[in-house]
């Protein structure tokens, strides 16, 4: 058998100039605001709506001030119904909630999701489809546009009008800002910490309708070809990392996975979740989804600490947003000390011995 | 032009299963202007066999490059699509799902490893995820995309690279392939994000806490 490898080819940067560009994730502009459908993708878990998902409601909201939302769920069981009742309530622009119930579905796989997102595409013709750029929505949301013959726009961190978005490139050193000029739908995927859920939530006193996807024209085969074997996951008490409010980072400059323990022990103290640097995960000190980085997990807390962390710009990218960081590492040069807002230079062990004794 | 990080690790991975007798030959895509072709005589110079170019100057969008993939593939029939996971210039990650719904393939993204059965022809692939990793068995052929950890690519020796310079890179156009590039998306200014703040030392671990507690009431 032949194997086909492609390769892409990366052209120098294109031309860029400044610009006073204040970011606020949702503007209204003041035009004729139409009103638009949109069809929301969300993973559910132990009967409660992802927060990533959650995000992708308040995303989809703010397309447009007359916004109908139809949240899609898919899966089986008892937990999927208890989800589909909570995203009925979960935001007071859900108008219906679809749910897809099938053994295909029981995991999340991108086959059959993206034929289920063509579907119901056919059928309700919305204006928008909007899914949160979790691991999920990357798998899935692409693979159903190319089905729908519909380029979409991945990673959205602005909506500027109902079709022109800012994303980042370049590992967010730099944003663009493209309009879709296709027909319908509009497809984007979103970064859940440009759209974060209001404490006060939005939820509604009004239950959606919740209606059962017509699952009949399924065709069996097509979804045999891609089997779930099995998840390897670290089951931890601490907060998620996408939306934890404090992260505690360690890189290569902890040396071991001994050392962690020490990142682990403040962020239990902090209530925060645990990060790291791809360099650390490669190394073998944490397992990969501690990762943040341009191709890891993209966090945004209200405070980020990085323990030996050199600051590369593929793990920056994953962390600028945080509204305060924090960098201890021996060495006063490192990058990150370019990005930071308190820094201390010093030694890890005793500084982290010092900051979990004074919390 | 150089050649995508993500790429490298694919075609390396190509290369790999050819090695270890489970392809016949692996074949290094590139679609761009004539400048791809110092990417391709790269993918030459590590091991790959034959290469083709698929030669268009102005901007081609992810989907644009699934629906050409769709087309070679077509063509060539081959028994496995590898493809980086992201460029690291645009960060879109969609072309190898989209080739994957095109084709009605099964897909794999964000491999970090990739285990060929030849006899059974199905491909088991470990994805990182957000939750960790997930391991999926896909019939043959499939679409997978590639992660940061799933090999180093090796460097081409000298002797290869001018090997390289011989081997012959086939052309295609647009119009060969018959597919109608359509522009759905238009790059209205890329601009620098907002600037942050300049941080400050802080002297002691005392200092840390008390601005920290005080002033930037985080924790």
């Amino acid at each position: 058998m032949a194997a086909l490898s492609m390769l892409k080819s990366l052209r120098k940067c294109a031309t860029h100039h400044l610009s006073n560009f204040r970011p606020s994730f949702c503007h209204h502009v003041a035009s004729i605001s139409r009103s638009l459908s949109t069809l929301v993708l969300a993973e559910h878990e132990s009967g409660s709506i992802k927060a990533s998902s959650m995000s992708a409601v308040v995303a989809a909201a703010c397309l447009s001030e007359k916004s109908s939302i139809s949240v899609l769920l898919a899966g089986s069981g008892s937990s999927l119904h208890e989800a589909a009742k909570r995203a009925a309530s979960c935001h007071h622009s859900v108008s219906q909630v679809l749910v897809a119930d099938s053994d295909k579905f029981v995991y999340p796989l991108a086959e059959p999701w993206a034929k289920l997102v063509d579907l119901i595409q056919q059928e309700h013709c919305y204006s928008h489809i909007v899914a949160a750029s979790s691991s999920f929505g990357k798998n899935v949301l692409p693979r159903a546009a190319a089905l729908l013959d519909v380029s979409p726009v991945t990673d959205v961190i602005e909506i500027s009008e109902s079709h022109l978005f800012v994303r980042p490139i370049y590992a967010g050193n730099a944003l663009c800002t493209v309009r879709y000029t296709g027909t319908n739908p509009c497809m984007l995927t979103i970064r859940s910490t440009s759209f974060p859920v209001p404490l006060m939530s939005d939820a509604s006193e009004n239950e959606a309708p919740i209606s059962q996807v017509d699952l009949s024209t399924f065709d069996e085969d097509d979804f045999s070809k891609s089997r779930f074997v099995k998840n390897t996951s670290q089951d931890t008490d601490r907060p998620d990392l996408g939306n934890a409010r404090v992260v505690i980072t360690g890189g290569r400059g902890l040396k071991s996975a001994e050392n962690f323990k020490m990142i682990e022990k403040l962020a239990e103290k902090l209530g925060g979740a645990v990060g790291a640097t791809r360099a650390a995960v490669d190394a073998g000190f944490v397992p990969n989804d501690l990762q943040v980085g341009q191709t890891g997990k993209i966090v945004a807390p209200e405070l980020y600490i990085a323990f030996g962390v050199s600051g590369a710009i593929q793990h920056l990218a994953g962390m600028r947003d945080s509204k305060v960081i924090v960098a201890v590492n021996k060495d006063s040069d490192a990058p990150i000390f370019q990005k930071q807002k308190e820094r201390i230079s010093s030694d890890m062990k005793p500084a982290n011995k010092h900051i979990n004794h004074h919390i | 032009m150089s050649m995508n990080p993500f790429c490298e690790i694919a075609l390396e991975e190509a290369l790999r299963i050819k090695e270890s007798g489970l392809a016949s030959e692996v074949v290094a895509v590139s679609m761009g202007p004539a400048q791809c072709i110092d990417t391709l005589r790269t993918g030459l110079a590590m091991g790959a066999d034959r290469a083709i170019h698929v030669d268009y100057s102005a901007t081609l969008y992810p989907l644009s490059v699934a629906k050409l993939l769709k087309a070679l593939v077509d063509v060539e029939k081959p028994g496995l699509l590898i493809l980086g996971k992201q460029a690291i210039d645009d960060d879109c990650n969609q072309t190898g799902q989209m080739v994957a719904g095109l084709l009605n393939w099964p897909q794999g993204t964000f491999a970090s490893k990739v285990v060929l059965d030849k006899e059974k022809k199905v491909a088991t692939v470990d994805r990182e995820v957000d939750g960790g990793l997930e391991t999926l068995s896909l019939d043959l052929p499939a679409v997978i995309t590639t992660d940061l950890r799933l090999n180093q690519p090796r460097y081409a020796k000298l002797p290869n690279i001018m090997k390289a310079k011989s081997k012959k890179i086939e052309k295609f156009t647009v119009q060969d392939l018959k597919v109608e590039i359509k522009s759905d998306l238009e790059i209205v200014q890329v601009t620098e994000p907002p600037k942050r703040k300049a941080g400050i030392n802080v002297s002691s671990v005392d200092e840390l806490i008390d601005k920290l507690k005080n002033e930037a009431h985080v924790i």
